[in-house]
């Protein structure tokens, strides 16, 4: 039997699959699908300390191999996910971490703060990294100061597992996630959307109401992967990899170039029943190369003593 | 609203066996599947996500509205090929295996056993009317189909509709049925109707939700947002309510016309 147990920094996962934020809605509507006890975490919506809205229709465009989204955070606020929501999901047999966001440092600190007293939601998931909003999300995300005012302000009071959802439209994720650490987190989780576009030749008009949404799904993998492994080597804490992961092999590979854990997003609109199978399917993996504990996969990848890269750049 | 979700009827994934399709025309076909085990209470209005192999461009799932569940657990879709998904979806063929969720979303309303009511269908948007019309005609209510096109093509099916109730057409340009839109149709001048379900084009819907309004007659639509997941998780084919941005796929895709902003 292969050990599946993955800990991270203080929360301990029965495996290491999550759900990502924004496609698994409150686990419940998962549910006719996945045995929720059968995975290692869920990330319930992007939740903000007040009702918003979202963008207006359309939000979304299919594209090769993925999509765009521009839902914008449309949730009902923190209060009403305390009062409404969590007494139906805080009997899941599985973690649930609430994936917080807001416009200034002071929504994040009261929601993280009002998320610490639910007693079955063991961490947040700090979403520094939302494209579709145009206060907060990603404009913390992109600058190492902008990380840390945040991080810094919601660790001071926020005393579970703080883990931070990172953006790739950035030079070097690396000095992001570097900056998170500095700052007290415990994980972060890589990566958002890809800022990305959509037009409508016949009639010369943006898919998206918003002009600009975010890009999932397979066709940002390759990237996803690379952020991964650039950022397993450059900080201590775990690191919570995603980005079009579709099937074990695709967690497998995220987990060989330095997961933790990893996260399903895209991939639960196509298979709503998704996540317990890349479960079942890591463990499988382990079995066949004779790992005997799941976790030893975390940067288990092979590389040469002189990678090509280096020899190049070298001359 | 959200806390409807957990009162939804369970809904499943399943390889469906592809039994028959018939090309209806160069532009409409019908498929039907065989549904490995009965559906409980499928309500008209309700959708399946279809999934579409192989190819990159149709990643997503595609929702097609159930046009009829037969008592064998025949699941007939009305396709019109209108972009890549249909078109890959039209070269399945009879003993292929297709993946579905089933059935998903909030159907039609039951009207009152002496309501009159109207059943409009504009193109592909007749396929719910058909399981609706079967139906109602079943528990005793007389049925009003009316469907309308831009030309004969669009009009298919008329076999199985007069099977369920009493059959009226039009078309734009005349080739069938009266010349005109739905919303001039004589029998709207000749009988005093108290509902009205429609599912078709916008305009055509806004064009008769606009009509019922004035008359006060009860009015459901089923509309057609673009979607992503289907179950309520995305947030992508929200549209704008009375009560804020509420999921077309689990609120929907039937409204009430007063719970529109149109």
């Amino acid at each position: 039997m292969v050990n599946q147990v993955v800990n991270l920094k203080g929360l301990t996962l029965r495996n290491p699959v999550m759900t990502a934020s924004g496609t698994f809605g409150f686990g419940e509507e998962f549910t006719d699908y996945v045995d929720l006890s059968r995975i290692g975490g869920i990330i319930v919506k992007g939740t903000t300390l007040l009702h918003r809205e979202g963008n207006p229709y359309p939000r979304m465009a299919e594209t090769a191999s993925g999509m765009l989204n521009a839902v914008g955070l449309q949730n009902k606020g923190v209060e009403y996910f305390i009062k409404s929501i969590y007494p139906r999901i805080k009997g899941f047999q599985t973690n649930i971490l609430v994936n917080v966001s807001g416009s200034n440092v002071e929504d994040y600190v009261k929601t993280a703060e009002m998320i610490q007293e639910l007693d079955n939601i063991p961490g947040i998931e700090l979403n520094i990294s939302c494209p579709n909003v145009k206060k907060g999300g990603m404009a913390f995300g992109t600058s190492s100061s902008g990380a840390e005012s945040v991080i810094k302000a919601v660790r001071n009071v926020y005393k579970k597992h703080l883990m931070v959802k990172l953006t790739p439209n950035v030079t070097d994720i690396t000095e992001i996630a570097k900056a998170a650490e500095a700052s007290g987190a415990d994980s972060v989780s890589l990566i958002n959307t890809l800022l990305g576009m959509a037009i409508d030749a016949e009639t010369r008009k943006p898919k998206l109401s918003t002009v600009t949404g975010g890009l999932s799904g397979p066709c940002i993998k390759p990237v996803a992967l690379r952020m991964v492994w650039q950022t397993a080597k450059a900080v201590r804490i775990p690191v919570i990899g995603m980005g079009g992961i579709s099937n074990a092999t695709d967690a497998v590979e995220f987990m060989l170039a330095g997961a933790s854990a990893i996260q399903v997003g895209t991939y639960n609109f196509i298979d709503p029943s998704i996540s317990s199978k890349i479960a079942d399917g890591i463990a499988d993996y382990c079995e066949r190369y004779g790992f005997k504990s799941i976790s030893e996969l975390t940067g288990a990848l092979i590389v040469d003593d002189k990678p090509i890269f280096e020899i190049t750049c070298s001359k | 609203m959200i806390e409807m979700i957990m009162d939804m009827p369970k809904s499943y994934i399943m390889d469906c066996r592809l039994t028959e399709k018939r090309i209806l025309n160069n532009r409409y076909f019908l498929m039907i599947f065989q549904i490995p085990f009965q559906l409980a209470d499928v309500q008209p209005g309700q959708f399946a996500q279809v999934r579409i192999d192989g190819s990159p461009t149709t990643f997503l799932r595609r929702p097609l509205s159930i046009c009829l569940l037969t008592s064998k657990n025949e699941l007939w879709l009305l396709v019109q090929i209108a972009g890549e998904g249909s078109r890959k979806l039209s070269l399945a063929e009879p003993g292929d295996m297709v993946n579905m969720i089933l059935p998903l979303g909030k159907g039609f309303s039951k009207p009152d056993q002496t309501d009159k009511v109207l059943l409009i269908g504009g193109g592909v948007g007749m396929a719910p009317m058909l399981i609706l019309g079967k139906q109602l005609s079943e528990t005793g209510i007389h049925v009003s189909f009316l469907l309308g096109g831009r030309t004969e093509s669009d009009i298919v099916l008329t076999e199985e509709f007069t099977k369920y109730g009493e059959l009226h057409c039009t078309t734009e340009d005349g080739s069938i049925g009266e010349k005109g839109f739905v919303t001039n149709h004589s029998l709207l001048q000749t009988t005093d109707f108290n509902r009205i379900y429609t599912c078709g084009p916008k305009p055509m819907m806004q064009a008769i939700a606009k009509y019922a309004g004035e008359k006060g007659i009860e009015c459901e639509v089923s509309l057609e947002n673009l979607m992503a997941c289907g179950i309520g998780a995305c947030l992508c084919c929200v549209e704008d309510t009375v009560e804020g941005h509420v999921c077309t796929c689990t609120e929907g895709p039937v409204f009430n016309t007063k719970l529109l902003k149109w």
